[in-house]
């Protein structure tokens, strides 16, 4: 058997060996259902949060949010770290105020969004941008402080402009460090919409951890932490997927 | 004259404040053709020669003139090649070579030909798709060298080019480079720290002193074969103008 296939076998079997555990364990130790609910708890639960509890509509929402989020964010944080990372007058001067918006806890500024927003959508979009917002800038402004000084010489030497030196030299080389920062800004994404609607929501998988918590619903609560995490997998994943075309020109590491 | 620096002070402001002289009162000057060294203690300078040369930066004093004119800003007629090989990883070999052309307004049809005319010439051909990954290190370094030639500069500018080879690939890739240069008859000036080096392959060696650099000495290397660094290395001048050199360096006692 080819070692692909092995480890295919392994990752499977130790799935099933988890979900046999969560399955047989809690009951086995006399943990009741509101504390734990078994594998079987959480599907019986899942159905009923599809009829009862809308959860398409749920989902739908906390996933755009997400990606909304997300793309604004790393927007934003990108174009400032790139025009900081071509100014280092001006990276001078505001770096203490990244620093310290950088170590500020964004998802404490989710009641006052909401004090000035209300209990709409925008206070958790807004989480989300500040969150996923420092990552990306802070990987960006950083390679861009690193790229290497020979070729930018280089490019100058053959006449290229501020702009094409942008372009063609430093650009492509952040390229690396700016994936790497969308990709723990993709994780983040999801804290940032979860707190929002956490905090104030009437909508969305926050909600519906916060409104299955009062109930004491254990089941729903984890049925949400697990959609969650589902849609933060498939978005880091279509990150790494992009990662590994754009970046395709770095030889991969042999383990 | 196709190279010629008068009275070249560079004097650089440190970030405390402080001065720091690389090169002093530097004098000499390289002919149409020419293939020239400058060997000289760590530090000295070459570099700052280089980079003068180029226009990344100017004389604190005196003047570098190319073809006669003042060089105040990058020059495109300057190419240069470092110990790194710069060519740009996301790119192609034969993009890479295009990159210099790019913004000079050559049309993308030529910009091509030129490009695989170069690589032909730094016998590359067929590795045109690569990405530099993909190559060894003298290979990347001959595509720099394709690069360079591309923008039909009227001197090249080489730092230290071969020292991060090893020994072999070494010696055949100056063997390479000379047969090269010699074939496309461009002004040469090359900063190397290996002696023989700069013996085997130059019409003219010149000698700075430790910082400031200055220049100690002009050694004409009066032998046949510029072009064939191997058959000049088997030659007994060659070991003569080297241990002349190793003296005036006073390596011997510096190693004492
Ligand atoms: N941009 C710079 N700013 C300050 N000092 C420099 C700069 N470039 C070179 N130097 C200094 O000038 C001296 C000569 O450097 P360099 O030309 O690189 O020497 P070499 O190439 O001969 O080893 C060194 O002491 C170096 O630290
Ligand atoms: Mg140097």
């Amino acid at each position: 058997m080819s070692q692909a296939s092995t480890q295919k076998l392994v990752a499977v079997a130790i799935l099933a060996l988890l979900l046999l555990i969560w399955q047989f364990l809690p009951p086995a130790l006399g943990v009741p259902k509101y504390i734990v609910p078994t594998v079987s708890d959480m599907l019986t639960e899942l159905g009923r949060m599809y009829r009862r509890e809308n959860l398409i509509a749920n989902v739908a929402s906390t996933a755009i949010f997400t990606v909304l989020g997300f793309a604004i964010g790393s927007a934003l944080g990108a174009a400032i770290g790139y025009l900081l990372g071509l100014s280092a007058f001006w990276e001078r001067v505001l770096s203490p105020y990244i620093l310290a918006l950088q170590i500020a806890p964004k998802v404490a500024f989710a009641p006052l969004f909401i004090m000035w927003f209300g209990y709409n959508s925008t206070p958790k979009l807004l989480v989300t941008v500040l969150i996923v917002f420092f990552p990306v800038l802070v990987n960006v402004l950083a390679a861009m402080k690193t790229v290497d000084r020979d070729m930018v010489n280089l490019a100058r030497a053959y006449s290229l402009n501020r702009w094409e030196i942008f372009k063609k030299v430093e650009f492509p080389s952040t390229l690396p460090n700016l994936m790497a920062g969308l990709r723990i800004a993709s994780t983040l994404a999801v804290i940032g919409v979860t707190v929002g609607e956490l905090v104030g929501g009437n909508t969305g998988l926050g909600f519906l951890i916060s409104y299955g918590g009062g109930q004491a619903n254990a089941a729903m609560v984890f049925n949400a932490i697990v959609l969650l995490t589902i849609i933060g997998i498939v978005l880091y994943s279509v990150l790494v997927w992009a990662e590994e075309r754009l970046l395709h020109y770095i030889p991969k590491k042999d383990h | 004259m196709a190279l010629e620096f008068t009275g070249v002070t560079k004097t650089f402001t440190l970030p405390d404040g402080k001065d720091l002289t690389a090169v002093r009162d530097i004098n000499f000057t390289v002919g149409q053709g020419e293939f020239v060294s400058v060997v000289g203690p760590s530090g000295c300078g070459k570099s700052t020669i280089l980079s003068m040369t180029a226009g990344l930066y100017q004389p604190t004093s005196g003047a570098v003139r190319v073809s006669g004119e003042v060089v105040t800003k990058p020059n495109p007629h300057v190419g240069f090649m470092l110990q790194k090989d710069l060519l740009l990883p996301w790119r192609t070999i034969i993009k890479n070579v295009e990159f210099g052309l790019e913004s000079r307004g050559v049309p993308k049809a030529e910009r091509r030909e030129r490009a695989l005319f170069e690589l032909d010439r730094c016998h590359l051909k067929g590795f045109e798709d690569h990405y530099p990954y993909q190559l060894s290190g003298g290979m990347r370094q001959r595509a720099a060298l394709a690069r360079t030639l591309a923008i039909d500069p009227a001197i090249i500018l080489l730092d230290e080019p071969f020292s991060a080879l090893d020994a072999q690939t070494k010696l055949l890739i100056q063997n390479s480079f000379a047969e090269t240069i010699q074939e496309a008859g461009i002004t040469t000036l090359l900063i190397t720290h290996d002696l023989s080096e700069a013996v085997i392959m130059s019409d003219r060696v010149l000698v700075l002193s430790e910082r400031p650099g200055t220049v100690m000495r002009e050694i004409p290397i009066d032998l046949p074969d510029r072009a064939h660094p191997l058959k000049r290395r088997q030659m007994p001048e060659i070991h003569q103008h080297a241990s002349e050199i190793f003296t005036l360096l006073r390596l011997d006692q510096r190693a004492a």
